[in-house]
């Protein structure tokens, strides 16, 4: 048995999930590789159409990978049976984007919360009620709001009753897929701050999948960069903001509003489209969008591989370009965009 | 209507403002009571101007750009004023609308694809305006349309023009409305959260189309969102709402490096600025406490007065007005953050 503490809470390895379609496979994630330690709050970043969402629904297991392995928590879960899985779903949980689609309209919010722990049969009736209040204590709500319904609360406050819900079981991962995106601004503060105090309490570990850099920024120590279907960087995230080195991270990072009109910045502008996964361009799939791209990127595409870290005894990160070299020196896309 | 329509104006001199709004309110009466979605919005806009218009959800400020287009249901009681070069709309008959929708005023929204049709190509869906409004023969419009998707950045636009809006991504989808909005060189474009739908990397293009045509065409743009970074970056002046009413107006810089009511102090303290967290740890977000209130109430009272940790008895006494600070600063508040010296208030 492996010492419980640097097992992984999640383990995800070569992971590929590609869709069938008439002309061919939509491969919508295609060999990620991700790990997260226990505590450790992992940022996945990336456009409309990169997948993010895709591995997310893997790992929680919505969908069934078509290749790769998902370790969660020392079980292998790739292919485990809907009711393999059930067990297992205490060690796992997930909060969503739109929490008004994501809580049943007839249940009251007392047996939403509730319900993870009936089904997973650690609580009685009793105990339940109690520990609704105690959550909806911690999420910040009063407990009278226990007894009214989703429509009767506002969107920040049913995101609020979708983390409670999802910490009820106290897992060991959480899946939040665009947590904060349906939010105000002045909501959307609170719900990182309530994610970020209570990850601090509880140290589960945490897949945070945004679109939102200021977001991810914010939340996690680690950051992965997918483009289609691939991830690009991996980093700690103070590094990855300090000094992209993908030309697509630094594109990205560019390419963010800052709220300050006086933040004179260099934008760099993509040409052209997300390609289609469905036919992804050979070589590097950023080729056909990458200011600096050569030869080699049109051809044969780059594998993710371990930098050396930034300072000694730093986390080392990664990246999947051949232009970054052994050292680390990556080419500025702002200079050739 | 509830105001006099002021006379047309014979020739608005270019100096004044292209579109003005007095005192609008927008109200919505139910079976019981009344939503009152925009009460008292006033703003004045020059020609090649963005102003942008920001709020939470709720905020009135989508209401408030649905009565300049005249696009509200005939549920919406509206009072005020709103006029284009010294014309009154606010109580306009379809007859004067129609030559002025999508000819002087137009309007971009935030779902391209559900705003284009999808059986028709995106070359015939911009000729349309330009058959109706400047009377082009079919060729001719077609010519133009290309000219159109060419202007706002579309690569191969002759090709493109007889795609439909599915062979389109996202981010083209919305360059071709834009392109619709533009055919006919309006005075005003209003554009609703034209990049919420949009990544990052797509947003700064459409930005960038949005201040180009302000630049080469002088059109005025009321620019709606949430989004504070896209504000800072793309607007000369902000016009901040709050719950239906106008809390605070100034320029971009003048907002950002002095915000003056509390509300716009809270706004801007939530955003999530680069840097947030450091090597020791998080820096705690700034919140602001409480919930939007009902808009079905309509209190003399400030509306943020509940949530604000400024507020004091004249707050929840009185509704604070519109009044004019230095640097053409407007605020709603009996007792703004920081406090500048008044000037004479022109009317």
């Amino acid at each position: 048995m492996t010492d419980r503490v640097t097992t992984p809470v999640l383990d995800v390895r070569g992971l590929r999930r590609h869709f069938p379609a008439p002309s061919g496979s939509v491969r919508a994630v295609d060999g990620v590789s991700l790990t997260i330690g226990p505590g450790e709050v992992v940022g996945l970043v990336g456009e409309s159409g990169s997948g993010k969402s895709t591995v997310g629904r893997c790992v929680v297991r919505l969908d069934t990978p078509t290749g790769g392995e998902v370790v969660i928590d020392g079980t292998d879960v790739t292919s485990l049976s809907a009711r393999q899985m059930r067990p297992l779903r205490k060690k796992v949980h997930l909060v969503f984007q739109d929490p008004s689609s994501s809580l049943n309209p007839r249940m009251t919010i007392r047996q939403i919360i509730a319900e993870p722990l009936r089904l997973h049969g650690l609580a009685s009736r009793a105990e339940a009620s109690a520990r609704v209040d105690e959550l909806l204590r911690q999420v910040g709500l009063r407990p009278e709001l226990a007894d009214r319904t989703p429509h009767q609360l506002s969107g920040g406050q049913r995101q609020r009753v979708s983390i409670a819900r999802a910490l009820s079981v106290e897992p060991a991962l959480l899946v939040a897929d665009e947590p904060t995106s349906a939010l105000d601004v002045s909501v959307q503060a609170s719900v990182l701050n309530l994610l970020a105090d209570l990850q601090k309490d509880r140290g589960f570990g945490c897949l945070f999948i945004t679109h939102d850099l200021a977001a991810v920024e914010y939340l996690a120590d680690r950051i992965a960069v997918m483009y289609l279907g691939r991830i690009v960087e991996q980093a700690p995230a103070g590094e990855l903001f300090a000094d992209p080195k993908h030309p697509y991270t630094q594109a990205l990072l560019s390419a963010a509003p800052v709220p300050d009109p006086r933040a004179g910045r260099e934008r760099i502008v993509l040409g052209g489209d997300l390609p289609s996964p469905l036919d992804p361009p050979p070589g590097c799939h950023f080729h056909t969008r990458c200011p600096l791209a050569t030869d080699r990127c049109r051809t044969e595409a780059p594998e993710l591989r371990v930098l050396p870290a930034a300072e000694p005894g730093g986390a080392p990160r990664e990246v999947a370009c051949h232009l970054v070299g052994e050292d680390g020196k990556a080419p500025d896309a702002r200079a050739a965009a | 209507m509830t105001t006099t329509a002021p006379s047309p104006a014979t020739g608005a001199a270019r100096t004044g403002p292209v579109l003005s709004v007095r005192d609008l309110t927008v109200s919505f009466a139910g079976p019981d009571d009344t939503v009152h979605a925009v009460d008292g919005v006033s703003y004045d806009l020059a020609p090649g101007e963005v102003l942008a218009v920001v709020g939470e959800s709720g905020c009135g400020k989508s209401v408030t750009s649905m009565a300049v287009m005249g696009l509200l249901p005939p549920t919406a009681r509206i009072g005020g004023s709103i006029t284009l070069d010294g014309q009154e709309l606010v109580g306009a008959d379809e007859r004067t609308w129609r030559p002025l929708r999508g000819r002087r005023l137009s309007m971009i929204f935030q779902e391209p694809m559900t705003s284009l049709n999808p059986v028709l190509t995106v070359g015939r869906q911009i000729a349309e305006v330009l058959i109706r409004h400047q009377k082009l023969s079919k060729k001719e419009a077609r010519a133009r349309a290309v000219e159109l998707l060419d202007l706002v950045g579309i690569p191969a636009p002759d090709r493109r023009v007889d795609e439909y809006p599915h062979q389109l991504s996202g981010g083209m989808r919305q360059r071709v409305m834009i392109a619709i909005a533009v055919a006919c060189d309006p005075a005003v474009l209003i554009a609703d959260e034209p990049t919420t739908a949009l990544d990052v990397t797509v947003q700064a293009g459409i930005l960038d189309v949005l201040k180009n045509l302000r630049d080469r065409l002088g059109t005025a743009i009321v620019l709606i969102t949430h989004d504070l970074g896209v504000v800072a970056e793309t607007a000369d002046r902000v016009l901040v709402m709050y719950a239906g009413r106008p809390v605070e107006q100034a320029p971009v810089d003048e907002l950002f490096a002095a915000p003056s009511h509390p509300y716009t102090r809270g706004l801007l303290g939530a955003v999530l600025r680069p840097g947030s967290r450091t090597k020791d740890g998080r820096a705690r977000l700034n919140e602001i406490p409480g919930l939007v209130p009902d808009l079905r109430s309509r209190p003399d009272a400030c509306t943020f007065a509940p949530r604000c940790a400024f507020a004091e008895d004249d707050c929840r006494g009185g509704r604070p007005q519109l009044r004019t600070l230095a640097g053409g600063h407007r605020i709603a508040c009996h007792h703004p953050v920081t406090p500048q010296p008044e000037e004479e208030v022109s009317a």
